[in-house]
């Protein structure tokens, strides 16, 4: 099935290979559809490993020269243009390595009776993970959108497994609308980067390899235009501002192992799109698409973190997260085409590299955080954060890998978050030598907007954990929930393990980043001969003055100093300790209604950022006899942009909607004077 | 022989020590500020040692603990206690050559804080009482806005000195070429509004308090007891010992030495002790000519500060940078 | 030796920077006045610096005119006008503080690039501070903007003069005597006239609040 193009079996064969077994266990599902012992303990675990070994081939081909291959799918004249470089290595690494994890606590997730049979589910899943190998290996555009329209629809199905709920169905349906839609702006983007503009057909037949795209020439107007359409299909996928709006719907829908894996990973691919087009097949970036997309980035950063404090189920609180890491991430791209765009690509380098780890970290601590969210979904029946409380105590193992989770999301040191925190902002640092007046003052206020969202992050995260697994049980029912099964706590650990060793090492992983920003920029964070000047311990990007952290040493500092002071206090005093009633300031009667809700917890934020939610409230009055508060927050987008989009196309509808008369003889007579005026068109 | 081995052992010997001296001297500057601000309001003053009589009381006594606590309440008053250790230790006082310097620049103290912060405002959640959780989410809602500012402030010296890392800040401001830094004035002042929030001081929060409209901090910690409450209590007064430090050596760098050299020692210490003993004068100033705010004016005032450390790094940018 | 003059003339305007932003946070009438003789004195300073540097007498002239009338005599008028009016409480902005400070920033960016082809032609030491002063005016129009009652409007646009008058000492070195004195002249009669309008505004009303001016409109 493979080129084999002579010099034996390449990285790309064996990456072929893998993906070809991962339809296999797919197709295998629907041997025995409702078998859920075969499907849940056989044909997980194998896509676990499966996506165990697509990471190490795809780390082993990380730096080394690009490999084509060719297969004879597809139409006649038009096979599949594969390729695999450093960049597509690099998001096959972390499809891999996510997946592995998700798959695994898949295999011990599902149950019985939940929508979908796992047979199919099994074979939706493993087509999605197939179908995003593809995108992230596709070097033409046709296989590339064939590969993107199954990975929406496989995701689609996923997302609607339990399609007898009508708000999943909706979510679905909005998902799949925007899906689309932004594959339209791709393939419009890609129409015009194989044209170069030249929209007369009669330079022979056209052709949609990356590699004639690479070669064309653009001007700055067409360029633009790919850009632009470009950073608006994967806008819609990524849940860039204002294209966000199927994301809270469609995360919280879809069953969490498929939440996190679209979350963790298929976002990504879209940044991989993104990053493919502006870098490789574009060459010459104007400033202005910089810091477009750094605006847009912003916006989309604050607005994700404005309204992830907000929510009160778990699993819309996450979704709107990701929005807000989706922003990070543009932020950095926007800073990277911005310095590219003046010729510092030296500088460029540290936002890519900001970047492409950001984007290792969020598949990490995203999947780890939606995949604790399933636990306790399992556990307790309830998503709703007004409802749980007090988990720690009877799901340990989900509450503290959840709160190396938690760490990780809020961009605390020692783990893997702060460190691409830093870089973004080491970045930001920068900006003072670009030579213009304007952009260089509106960069540290950018600096100071993507502080302020990481701080946002920091809230959130303490009122997702804090609600969900510290105080009381707030229902009677929730201190009935056991903890993960095994197979559930083997793909949560090795997810926290990418975690805290993304954190500890960074040296090493820019090491291995650098051979993709060099790909793509030419440079790398270290220069090209001495991979770690400043040793495997110390992350210095420029020079140890200038700055510079160990996040190893970092830790052990913080270890000793615990450690010695635990054992000091527990030698010279005492280790007593005695169980009591909480104190509370002398309360009397305490119940576990009385703690912080959801709502109430983020009652401050709702005061500072009102202008940014549309909410309705209902206040009981002093005299109700049952009191109900209520508050619903929602998306000014939706009343602004969306409906009047609907009502419009409704109109329009409505408008033509005459055509319609129900006679085939009339709509035989459409066709017929179609045909005639088509003949007298082309008549001349 | 001998020399080159000092030369090596002074700067760790020399870490060692300004540790210990945080560890040392911070329940000291609280006794201080607590005395000064007796005698500005007219009361009869603590004794300055009262700090260290009270953390030993505390760590004689026994620990109480809620029915539910979990035993991340039990590790939190390590984690904050250790986080705010590291915190001072890193801040340069007696010298800027200091050997764990590289591990945590700038932007990593600031995160340092926020995981202090995470900590005790996830441990005030853990019991279920609601004054904890009423603590933890007031706490959080300082947090969001004083750390995005601390780290413009850190942003401005960074962009003066070309670099985050704190020695390289610190001896750029004290030994470059004398010149007038206006953004510093800027920054100062956002920096003096965040440190009074972030250590729980008066305008926005009172250390004294029990009141519930009012408290922040307290309202956290107040299912702690024991040693937990004595680590805590030893914990707020390194944050307070660690942000003065910081003042000082940002915006009153001059007097702490380059090279890690025990000659310069006992002049460097007169120095700190010196402009530490201002610094906690001119706060208990503070505390007594301003009065506790409503809890949502505490937003307002801290919005204040971020802009103003936003303006400061403007103001950098435009009047600095000399074109 | 110029250089550090230049230092501290950057100083000053930074500082008169930090006063337009105190005073556009300003809640308290009283505050606003101190803030206001504050500025004045800043501003005296730096006229008697540029003279210093410069060597240029008159504009000691106008930096004693400066100390005289703004650091003086219009925060003792405005004291006594509050004390008669008994308006000493705090007023309410009709946005809130942080977010007329973000506005205020971008304002301070627009001057800023405002300024930048005119100070690079600008051979003076103070070139740097001709947008900090354009940004003064703005900010101080913003304060008139975002302030409901008639007191602050008044302080926000004497502060608004303080800023031109900054903008000209450090673009030019000065304007003619004549022309400065008129320009105090001018200032001291709007005082009186608003002064008088106060007291009119609280007759007709019974408050000083400027909303109320609303209804002498025509239905």
């Amino acid at each position: 099935m493979s080129s084999l193009s002579g010099s034996g079996f390449l990285s790309i064969d064996w990456l072929l290979t893998l993906i070809a077994a991962w339809l296999l266990i797919g197709c295998a599902g629907l041997l025995a559809p409702r078998q859920l012992g075969f499907v849940g303990r056989t044909l997980y675990p194998l896509g676990a490993l499966v996506g165990l070994a697509l990471a190490a081939v795809a780390f082993g081909a990380l730096g080394e020269t690009a490999e084509v291959a060719v297969l004879p799918l597809g139409l006649p004249d038009l096979p599949f243009h594969l390729r695999l470089d450093s960049l597509s290595a690099l998001f096959l690494l972390l499809l891999g390595g996510a997946s592995a994890g998700i798959s695994i606590y898949a295999a011990g997730y599902l149950r019985k009776g939940e929508g979908t049979a796992p047979g199919l589910q099994c074979l939706q899943y493993h087509l999605f993970l197939a179908s995003m190998a593809l995108v992230l290996l596709a070097d033409d555009a046709y296989v590339y959108m064939v590969a993107w329209e199954s990975m929406a629809l496989s995701s689609f199905f996923l997302v609607t497994s339990d399609h007898r709920l009508p708000e999943i169905r909706r979510a679905g349906y909005l998902y799949l609308l925007i899906a689309h839609v932004g594959a339209i702006g791709i393939l419009l983007s890609f129409g015009v980067l194989q044209s170069g503009g030249d929209l007369s057909i009669s330079n022979g037949v056209a052709d949609y390899t990356f590699a004639h795209m690479r070669a064309m020439p653009h001007d700055a107007f067409w360029a633009s235009a790919a850009f632009g359409l470009a950073l608006f299909g994967f806008g819609a996928k990524a849940g860039l501002l204002p294209l966000h709006i199927w994301l809270p719907e469609a995360h919280p829908a879809a069953p969490s192992p498929v939440s996190a894996m679209m979350s963790g990973v298929m976002l990504k691919t879209a940044i991989y799109g993104m990053l493919r087009v502006s870098f490789d097949l574009l060459h010459h970036p104007l400033w202005w698409w910089g810091v477009l997309v750094l605006a847009l980035g912003l916006l989309t950063a604050l607005f994700g973190a404005v309204f992830s404090a907000v929510q009160s189920d778990m699993k819309r609180l996450l979704a709107y997260s990701s929005i807000e890491n989706i922003g990070l991430l543009f932020v950095g791209i926007g800073l990277t085409l911005t310095f590219q765009s003046f010729g510092m690509n030296a500088l460029a380098v540290l936002a890519l590299t900001a970047v492409l780890y950001h984007c290792l970290n969020h598949a990490a601590f995203k999947s780890l955080l939606f995949l604790c969210t399933g636990s306790v979904l399992h556990a307790t029946r309830e998503r709703s954060l007004g409802k749980l409380g007090g988990l720690i105590h009877r799901m340990p193992w989900v509450a503290w890998l959840a709160l190396l989770g938690v760490i990780a999301a809020a961009g605390l040191p020692p783990l893997n978050g702060f460190v691409s925190e830093w870089l973004l902002l080491q970045a930001f640092l920068f900006t003072p030598s670009l030579p213009h007046a304007y952009i260089n003052m509106l960069i540290p206020v950018a600096a100071a907007a993507v502080a302020l969202t990481a701080a946002l992050a920091g809230f959130v995260m303490v009122k997702f954990f804090g609600i969900v697994f510290l105080g009381q049980p707030r229902e009677e029912k929730i201190s009935q929930a056991h903890d993960a099964g095994w197979l559930e706590r083997l793909g949560l650990v090795w997810l926290a393990a990418l975690c805290v060793l993304l954190g500890l090492f960074p040296v090493y992983v820019i090491e291995k980043l650098d051979f993709v920003t060099r790909s793509l920029l030419g440079v790398g964070v270290y220069p090209a001969g001495n991979n770690t000047p400043h040793g495997w311990l110390l992350l210095a990007p420029i020079s140890a003055d200038r700055a510079s952290y160990e996040p190893l040493v970092f830790l052990l500092m913080i270890g000793a100093v615990i450690t010695a002071t635990y054992l000091i206090v527990h030698r010279y005093w005492h280790g007593r300790a005695r169980r009591s009633a909480a104190w509370d300031c002398g309360f009397p009667l305490q119940t576990a209604r009385m703690q912080d809700t959801a709502e109430g917890f983020s009652q401050p934020l709702r005061q500072v950022f009102e202008p940014f939610y549309r909410q309705t409230r209902e206040l009981p009055t002093a005299f109700d006899t049952a009191p109900r508060y209520r508050v619903v927050v929602e998306d000014h987008f939706w009343y602004w942009l969306y409906l009047p989009v609907a009502r419009a196309a409704e109109f329009g509808a409505r408008c033509v909607s005459f055509l319609q008369q129900g006679r085939i003889s009339i709509y035989l007579l459409y066709s017929f004077l179609t045909l005639v005026a088509l003949l007298f068109l082309v008549r001349g | 022989m001998i020399g080159d081995r000092m030369d090596i052992l002074a700067p760790i010997l020399l870490q060692f020590l300004e540790l210990l001296m945080a560890l040392a001297l911070a329940p000291l500057l609280t006794g201080w500020v607590n005395q000064c601000r007796a005698w500005l309001q007219n009361r009869s003053a603590p004794p300055l040692l009262q700090p260290y009589r009270q953390l030993a009381k505390l760590f004689e006594k026994e620990v109480v603990l809620a029915h539910n606590a979990s035993s991340l309440f039990r590790a939190a008053p390590y984690v904050i206690f250790a986080c705010m250790a590291l915190a001072a230790a890193i801040v340069p006082t007696l010298s800027t050559d200091l050997p764990f310097g590289p591990a945590a620049d700038a932007i990593a103290l600031v995160g340092i804080f926020a995981l202090a912060r995470v900590f005790i405002a996830l441990a005030g959640m853990d019991v279920g009482t609601s004054f904890g959780s009423l603590g933890a989410r007031r706490e959080m809602l300082i947090g969001f806005l004083a750390e995005p500012a601390l780290l413009m402030v850190f942003f401005t010296a960074s962009l003066i000195s070309q670099s985050t890392s704190l020695s390289t800040i610190v001896s750029t401001l004290a030994r470059g070429e004398f010149t007038i830094y206006p953004s510093l004035a800027f920054a100062g002042i956002a920096f003096s509004m965040v440190s009074l929030a972030e250590n729980a001081r008066v305008p926005v929060d009172n250390p004294t308090t029990h009141l519930e409209l009012t408290m922040i901090h307290e309202a956290m910690i107040l299912e702690y007891s024991g040693r937990h409450l004595a680590l805590i209590e030893w914990a707020a007064a390194l944050k307070l010992y660690a942000y003065s430090c910081l003042g000082l050596a940002l915006f009153f760098p001059w007097g702490i030495p380059q090279a890690a050299e025990f000659a310069n020692l006992p002049v460097a210490l007169a120095g700190l002790l010196f402009k530490l003993g201002i610094g906690g004068f001119l706060l208990a100033v503070i505390e007594t000519v301003s009065a506790k705010m409503r809890i949502f004016r505490a937003p307002e005032f801290l919005g204040t500060a971020f802009m103003l450390a936003v303006l400061a790094m403007l103001v950098h940018l435009l009047l600095e940078t000399g074109k | 030796m110029s250089h550090y003059y230049g230092q501290f003339i950057n100083l000053l305007a930074a500082i008169l920077l930090l006063l337009s932003f105190a005073m556009l946070g300003q809640r308290r009438i009283l505050s606003l006045i101190n803030l206001f003789m504050a500025q004045g004195a800043v501003l005296c300073v730096s006229t008697a610096t540029v003279a210093f540097v410069t060597g240029q007498s008159h504009l000691y002239w106008s930096a004693l005119i400066t100390l005289l009338l703004k650091v003086i005599l219009l925060p003792w008028i405005l004291h006594r006008l509050i004390r008669r009016l008994n308006v000493k409480w705090d007023i309410e902005t009709l946005i809130n503080i942080p977010t007329t400070m973000l506005i205020g920033i971008v304002l301070v960016i627009f001057s800023f690039n405002l300024a930048l082809p005119i100070s690079e032609l600008a051979g003076t030491v103070t070139r740097a501070t001709l947008g900090i002063a354009i940004a003064a005016v703005l900010l101080a129009f913003l304060m008139m903007i975002t302030r409901s009652k008639a007191v602050p409007q008044v302080i926000g646009f004497l502060a608004m003069e303080n800023g031109l008058f900054f903008a000209a000492t450090s673009a030019t070195y000065g304007m003619p005597m004549v022309v400065e004195l008129g320009i105090a002249l001018d200032v001291l009669v709007g005082m009186v006239i608003l002064g008088v309008f106060f007291f009119q505004i609280r007759e007709r009303f019974d408050s000083l609040d400027i909303r109320h001016l609303e209804q002498l409109k025509e239905d």
